[in-house]
């Protein structure tokens, strides 16, 4: 008996590309609905989001949210932990961002801050993810329901900080004094401009880079050291790993610091790098369309980074969308994302069945 | 055959099904005269339980047809089987534990809107089923407090209440000891006198020679021979399901046990609900000696290797290893076990002994991954591990020789061969082994038991647990019986016979009987 195996391109590649274009159908089929010619509507959303500096620059400024939100479900989804409190630690790293800059933006120079806010955006983020890790290890808390309760708290939380404690007492909206230029994440055009490269004006910044190296680390650290190791096998077979000695509830909550801290990246991309001031609401759902990136980029960092591009593509080609028809208002714009998600998270085994079987058929037919 | 007047129970022809490239069943013919019982032979993966599940409809085959009585039947689902006669017993039992006998006998077959009068009606049913067949049961018994030798009973009238003239019974002497399974076949014999057609499927030789009037087996898909039970043996049956010579005996010479390696006395854990899984069990096991734990499954073997590795803490009792006093309140986990020198082969390799999701390299280090010989500073050294892994597949004739192979893809006794490599290897002084060769071909078995004895030789302690009678007097120096979570008997295992260790393991054994055995 011979065991046909599928290609790894199908999997990693052809089985998602096929469940987008499905998507992209269903989404003409919305435009027609509401008497858009969806091919119009198409080349709006992709010139938005591809065509020009700017539009890739706030492609990539958004893919870098989705990014660290992607990586930070995924760490924990290796582990066999569905973290569903992105969104909370997200924001609660912010507002660890936040109190590193509003402290230290008169006396301190850049070279200090940046560091410190990256270690606080990590810290804020990653004790947020500690009480609901902590519960589920030794208590037996299931951590999805408590990570959704976590991010309830941190809304509220944000609120009163903001209001009663961070609010600029002149003002009468919710936020912070903005932070002084050395508190600034420095935009990429900026840093690319002295080199001689012109990348047109967008809030795209170092967090960028930030979330690259993310990418890297989080890939040696599951697949290359020993720690990863043991999540792996706590994820894939929880029984094996007590039969190997691995401290479970140690792992599970090593694995849910770093899932939070780097939620709290956010933080970096949206307080210190774009909008230089702490306010409400800058996650925007992020932390949960982390969950989508994560799904869909297979829980592996390359895949995380592509899935982050689209999901970025389509909030930047959206708003141009929407921008430019305007009967397409930005619900549609929604409509299609969920779409998305639909076909690449839900759906995700819809055709999976029948390629990998015409791909089995096929490689048994050759061996013959 | 074609002058045969009388039509064959249920016949098979050319009855073929594939899964992706796998041929799991090739071009199989069977025919299987009214009133015996047939026995179908063959190893794990031979497509022996394939063949049950077409037959019982929850696969299709790709081509050919079943016949019952002389009829061709289309069973497209299970009940088409049903109405077609045929009924199956399940290796586990498909019961609810909490109803009682006549609610699970009428599963599915309730008859009508109100439930009392279908009630009622199944109970006469069931009382003159049970009188005919003479399969005496207590209908308003709660399955759950019934041995398993009754729960089986039970699926078997469940079975015949919807019908069933032809029974199908898969793997059904797993549970039992030796004197039930005995008992089965009393039950079978009568079935059959009564005109019910069985087929029995095992890979259990002793059964098929004793409870059957033809056998067949299977090997890779196919059906490779039908004899008369009568006019074959063991080692006929041994080659044809294997393919090659097989010798079913270890050679072993007499032990010689020297220092005490561990020391238990009275271990006792309870489980999550609080009942008692282990009862003060004590024993020494020695250096160069194998000392064999039998017992019916589930009856704290389980919790007995899991107590001894670390894995489950004890809440009684204490162990002496390795200068250490190890008790509930100074436990030691798996790890630090393993780094007194103890290994462990769990009894289910998919479950704790591996992860098969990784790769065979990944998987051969799984319980060590924190050694030095596999890290770095930082990261796990990836070379060490594939050339190490290269190195054991060579020496335990791993097939395919390939370290890059998802575990999950190799058969069952190359993946044992990995995991008990990996525990035999890092040279520990005690092992622990459980179930060695649960379902393991049996070439690979040969090569099992002679490491086993071989690492014995080389004066290590070994502790054996094992469902089968076969193997635990094959191996063992010395045999300690378990029954509900105690030990209930020691013998030497020169002593031992089928007998005494199955009266034992049933804790139906006293001493006057001795003189008898």
């Amino acid at each position: 008996m011979s065991q046909a195996k599928v290609p790894v391109w199908v999997n990693v590649g052809l089985i998602p590309f096929i469940n987008i274009v499905l998507a992209f159908l269903v989404s003409g089929l919305v435009f027609v609905a509401i008497g858009q010619n969806p091919i119009e509507a198409a080349g709006y959303l992709v010139y938005g989001a591809f065509g020009y500096d700017e539009g890739i620059g706030y492609t990539l400024y958004y893919a870098t949210n989705f990014i660290f939100t992607g990586l930070a479900v995924s760490v924990a989804f290796k582990a066999g932990l569905f973290n569903i409190g992105g969104e909370g630690q997200a924001y609660i790293g912010g507002l660890g961002v936040g109190l590193v800059c509003l402290s230290l933006d008169h006396s301190m120079p850049f070279i200090v801050i940046m560091p410190l806010a990256i270690i606080a955006a990590a810290l804020f983020g990653a004790a947020w993810a500690y009480v609901p890790a902590y519960l589920q290890a030794r208590r037996g808390s299931h951590i999805v329901i408590t990570t959704i309760m976590f991010n309830f708290i941190a809304s509220s939380l944000m609120v009163y900080l903001m209001v009663n404690w961070l609010k600029e007492k002149t003002g009468m909206a919710p936020n912070s004094r903005t932070f002084e230029e050395n508190a600034w994440m420095p935009y990429l055009h900026n840093m690319l401009t002295p080199l001689g490269i012109d990348i047109g004006d967008s809030p795209l910044n170092g967090a960028f880079i930030l979330a690259l190296v993310c990418c890297v680390l989080v890939w040696v650290l599951i697949w290359h050291t020993r720690w990863g190791y043991q999540l792996r096998t706590l994820g894939t077979n929880p029984t094996a790993a007590k039969y190997a000695g691995i401290d479970t509830a140690k792992v599970t909550i090593w694995v849910m610091l770093i899932s939070g801290g780097l939620a709290g990246f956010v933080g970096i991309n949206e307080i210190m790098g774009v909008n230089h001031s702490l306010l409400l609401n800058f996650t925007a759902g992020y932390g949960f369309a982390g969950i989508a990136v994560s799904l869909m980029g297979r829980n592996h960092p390359i895949g995380i980074v592509l899935a982050a591009v689209l999901f970025g593509a389509l909030y930047q080609g959206g708003a141009e969308l929407a921008f430019e028809i305007p009967s397409i208002t930005p619900e549609v714009v929604v409509v299609i994302q969920g779409l998305v998600i639909l076909f690449c998270g839900a759906l995700e085994h819809m055709f999976k069945g029948r390629i990998e079987g015409f791909f089995i058929r096929r490689a048994a037919a050759q061996e013959k | 055959m074609t002058n045969n007047t009388t039509p064959y129970a249920i016949e098979l022809r050319d009855i073929s099904k594939r899964f992706g490239a796998v041929q799991a069943n090739k071009d199989i013919c069977l025919q299987v005269p009214a009133g015996t019982v047939h026995g179908i032979i063959g190893e794990n993966g031979a497509g022996k339980s394939t063949l049950m599940s077409i037959i019982y409809g929850f696969y299709e085959a790709d081509s050919g047809h079943i016949e019952v009585d002389g009829k061709i039947v289309d069973i497209r689902n299970s009940q088409d089987a049903i109405k077609a006669g045929i009924g199956m017993v399940h290796q586990h039992f498909m019961l609810v534990e909490n109803f009682t006998v006549l609610e699970n006998v009428m599963l599915g077959a309730e008859g009508g809107a109100l439930l009392q009068q279908g009630m009622d009606a199944a109970r006469t049913e069931l009382k003159r089923l049970a009188h005919e067949y003479s399969l005496d049961i207590d209908v308003d018994a709660v399955v759950e407090e019934l041995p398993v030798g009754l729960q089986q009973r039970v699926e078997i009238l469940k079975a015949l209440y919807r019908g069933a003239r032809i029974l199908i019974l898969d793997e059904p002497t797993g549970v039992l000891t030796p004197q039930e399974a005995d008992h089965l076949f009393r039950i079978l014999r009568s079935l059959t006198e009564q005109g019910v057609t069985v087929l029995l499927i095992t890979h259990k030789l002793r059964e098929i020679l004793a409870s059957t009037s033809n056998v067949s087996v299977m090997r890779q898909g196919e059906m490779v021979a039908h004899r008369e039970t009568a006019k074959t043996d063991k080692e006929e049956l041994a080659e044809l399901m294997v393919g090659k010579k097989v010798r079913l005996k270890v050679d072993k010479d007499d032990a010689t046990p020297t220092d005490v390696f561990l020391s238990a006395k009275n271990l006792s854990q309870f489980d999550s609900q609080g009942v008692k899984r282990l009862k003060e069990v004590s024993l020494e096991l020695r250096a160069g000696e194998i000392l064999g734990i039998a017992g019916v499954s589930g009856n704290g073997q389980s919790e007995l290797l899991n107590v001894l590795s670390g894995i489950t803490p004890m809440d009684e009792g204490e162990i002496q290893f390795a200068g250490q006093t190890i008790t509930a309140s100074a436990p030691k986990n798996a790890a630090q076990m393993r780094d007194m020198k103890m290994a462990h082969v769990p009894e289910d390799r998919h479950k704790m002994g591996l992860v098969t999701g990784f790769e065979a390299y990944e998987a051969a280090v799984l319980g060590y991954h924190n050694s030095a010989a596999y890290n770095g500073a930082f990261l796990m050294n990836r070379k060490a591990m594939l050339d190490e892994c290269n190195t054991r597949m060579a020496a335990w004739d791993v097939r395919p020789p390939n370290p890059h192979l998802k575990t999950a893809n190799f058969s069952g006794g190359n993946q044992q061969k990995i995991v008990i490599a990996r525990e035999v290897e890092q040279n520990p002084d005690v092992l622990l082994i459980g179930q060695p060769t649960r379902g393991v071909d049996i070439g690979a078995i040969e090569n099992i038991h002679e490491q086993i004895v071989k690492l014995r030789d080389s004066g290590k302690a070994i502790l054996l647990v094992s469902v089968e009678l076969d193997e635990i007097m094959a191996l063992s120096d010395r045999i300690l019986v378990m029954f509900d979570g105690a030990v209930v008997g020691e013998l030497d295992a020169k002593d031992a016979d089928e007998r005494t260790l199955g009266l034992m393991m049933a804790n139906a054994y006293n001493e006057d009987q001795k003189g008898v055995a």
